[in-house]
């Protein structure tokens, strides 16, 4: 209402290109929308994991009683980690594949400390299910390792992806051994 | 009740103030409205009645639930037995989740047939893609909250996809769940996003109707009203159409919640979620199972691989919607008048229902085929057929007016028999 009686500002100083005012205006709303897109990092900050789910992040395991042939499952951070007592065999199985023909090729020396103990998250790369093959009775799917049966994804006895739709091999998690038989996952 | 507001003081104090009378006045009694709208027309308003029994069932168990991992699936249990009526508030919300989608899918599919997103409707059927997109994720994080084996895999996998964006995919991942899996702090944002969720419908809803209220409904002859000889007011004439519809709606609901409250969902969410353990098959709910179909069928295209490609399509197949108003090159919107396309509609009804099909199997042998076969066509139809129908096909002549077509004596005011007269 009031404006209306004011003179127009873009007679008073017709520069080449805007106004004071205009460049007063596009100024304080260009800072006010960087203001406001800063002040939205805290909330989606706050979504990430938080430091107490970080800090929970290291599993201890005792692989004295895990014959070799046998599997162990253990729970690092809500997922599966797969102990595998490897024996000569499957140790040489992976061993003997040709790099040439994986999806994600690795050699077994790259993903194992010691050879007889294979340590990899059971979580399968495509889209997260718990892949089968750690009790006696499951189906190992067509190279030894592992099965998974959501989609059908095949692993072999080094965790390695060679059939089906994961795209790359099981993870293998940071661990260390602490004596010879305990080893610290994370 | 046609009372006009004017007529008692009380009301009249209030509408000078408040001009809520007047607004009902107008938006309900005299709104004009094609005086030929079929049964299909109902499943608009039974949808807003979804979302009301959804939202009061919702916020009664909400008093009830404990958003914890370690007591979810106890206090779903114990909503069951324990509360009172708790076992009826939960059987009417699991399944209202099911009606819900049933109504809506129907009002879309209506909407496909009788050229409904067409000008000037355009930005309404966005508002209402974005109402279903919305629906959706609140629908995904609602079935998560109970905590049983398919919550809890069904929530892995469909937020595992996101893994599929290149480079930044992972941090997306653990940023949604919060940690290095769906735990806790995932059941916590579910819940409290399920919470939020429906009440932003609420508001795309009143934007819906706003723009609804704007040029009106469409009808199935899909040509404009000209006059009041086209129009009746919406009240009594389809209050007490919708109130009819609705009977009918609750008796199938009422149904299912009583008689098979479990016929359409999965029992191996009675069992609690086990992280370690994977259940032998993954099946998300009916409603999204045509969907899931796009998002394993998918192959390798070109340089994208496989799971990236199935993420894009499952958006895209959504996606496309946004897009139906100008892919469509017809200028007559009711399938009636449109040789070809009223037989191409039926080809996607038997597409989608083709998809849903392959998506509760596994994708082996002939399920693969048919998924993929079905997926393409589900673009092909929009992409390429909506445009070259519309360029191709030679509509019959529309009617002169609604009522022209639709009396006998074609045109002459309703008024004769005096029914538009209430008093
Ligand atoms: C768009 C509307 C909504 C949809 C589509 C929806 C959908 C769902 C679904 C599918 C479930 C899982 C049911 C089961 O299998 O047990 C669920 C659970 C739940 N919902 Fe909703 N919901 C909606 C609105 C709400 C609202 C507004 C609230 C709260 C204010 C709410 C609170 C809950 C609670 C507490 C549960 C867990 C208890 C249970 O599983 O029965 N919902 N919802
Ligand atoms: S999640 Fe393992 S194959 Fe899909």
């Amino acid at each position: 209402m009031a404006d209306a009686a004011q003179p127009k500002p873009m007679d008073a100083h017709t520069h080449d290109s805007g106004t004071r005012r205009d460049f007063l205006q596009i100024a304080a709303t260009s800072l006010a929308g960087i203001g406001a897109a800063i002040a939205v990092w805290p909330l989606i900050d706050s979504m990430n994991a938080a430091k107490d789910t970080l800090a929970l992040s290291t599993t201890e395991v005792d692989l004295a009683p895990v014959q070799m042939g046998q599997r162990l499952t253990v729970k690092w951070r809500g997922s599966p980690v797969f102990v595998d007592h490897r024996t000569a065999d499957e140790i040489k199985a992976a061993d003997a594949v040709d790099l040439g023909s994986l999806r994600d090729p690795q050699t077994d020396a790259q993903r194992v400390q010691k050879p007889e103990w294979l340590i990899v998250v059971g979580v399968c790369t495509h889209l997260g299910c718990v892949p089968l093959g750690q009790k006696p009775t499951d189906p190992r799917g067509a190279y030894g390792g592992w099965f998974c049966p959501c989609h059908g994804s095949q692993y072999d006895t080094s965790g390695r992806i060679r059939q089906g739709p994961a795209p790359l091999n099981l993870a293998v998690p940071p661990y260390q051994f602490t004596t010879a038989t305990t080893v610290k996952i994370g | 009740m046609a009372a006009a507001p004017q007529q008692n003081k009380i009301v009249r104090w209030i509408d000078h103030r408040l001009p809520i009378f007047t607004f009902m006045q107008h938006e309900l009694n005299e709104y004009p409205t094609p005086r030929n709208l079929s049964y299909w027309w109902n499943f608009g308003s039974l949808s807003g009645i979804m979302l009301v029994i959804m939202i009061v069932t919702g916020v009664f168990l909400a008093m009830q639930y404990t958003p914890n991992v370690n007591m979810a699936f106890d206090s779903v249990e114990r909503i069951m037995r324990d509360v009172n009526f708790g076992w009826l508030l939960r059987y009417l919300h699991m399944n209202g989740a099911s009606f819900f989608f049933i109504v809506v899918y129907v009002h879309l599919f209506r909407g496909l047939y009788y050229g409904s997103y067409k000008e000037p409707r355009e930005l309404l059927w966005m508002l209402g893609v974005v109402i279903l997109l919305l629906m959706m994720a609140t629908a995904f994080m609602g079935y998560v909250l109970p905590w049983g084996q398919m919550s809890f895999w069904g929530a892995k996998v469909i937020t595992s996809l996101f893994s599929a964006i290149p480079v930044v995919g992972d941090s997306i991942v653990r940023w949604l769940w919060g940690g290095f899996s769906v735990d806790n702090p995932t059941l916590n944002r579910f819940f409290s996003l399920h919470y939020l969720l429906p009440f932003v419908i609420v508001g795309v809803v009143v934007l819906h109707l706003v723009a609804l209220h704007q040029h009106g409904s469409n009808n199935p002859l899909g040509i404009d009203r000209k006059g009041p000889q086209d129009s009746i007011p919406f009240h009594p004439y389809y209050t007490v159409k919708d109130m009819f519809g609705l009977g009918v709606f609750l008796i199938i609901y009422a149904a299912f919640v009583f008689y098979m409250p479990n016929a359409l969902g999965d029992p191996q969410n009675y069992v609690q979620a086990n992280p370690m353990q994977t259940p032998l098959e993954i099946v998300p709910e009916w409603y999204f199972l045509p969907f899931y179909a796009i998002l394993r069928s998918v192959p390798d295209i070109l340089f994208i691989p496989a799971k990236l490609a199935g993420v894009l399509c499952l958006f895209g197949a959504i996606g496309v919607l946004f897009f139906l108003p100008w892919l469509d090159t017809s200028r007559v919107r009711s399938a009636r008048f449109r040789p070809v396309y009223k037989w191409v509609f039926w080809l996607l009804v038997i597409d989608v229902a083709v998809l849903g099909y392959c998506g509760a199997h596994r994708p082996e042998g002939w399920f693969i085929l048919a998924g993929r076969l079905s997926t393409l066509y589900y673009f092909v139809h929009f992409i390429i057929l909506f445009p070259v129908i519309g360029w191709l096909e030679r509509p019959l002549p529309l009617p002169t007016s609604i009522a022209a077509a639709v009396t006998r004596k074609g045109g002459a005011p309703l008024g004769a028999a005096s029914p538009m007269e209430k008093h």
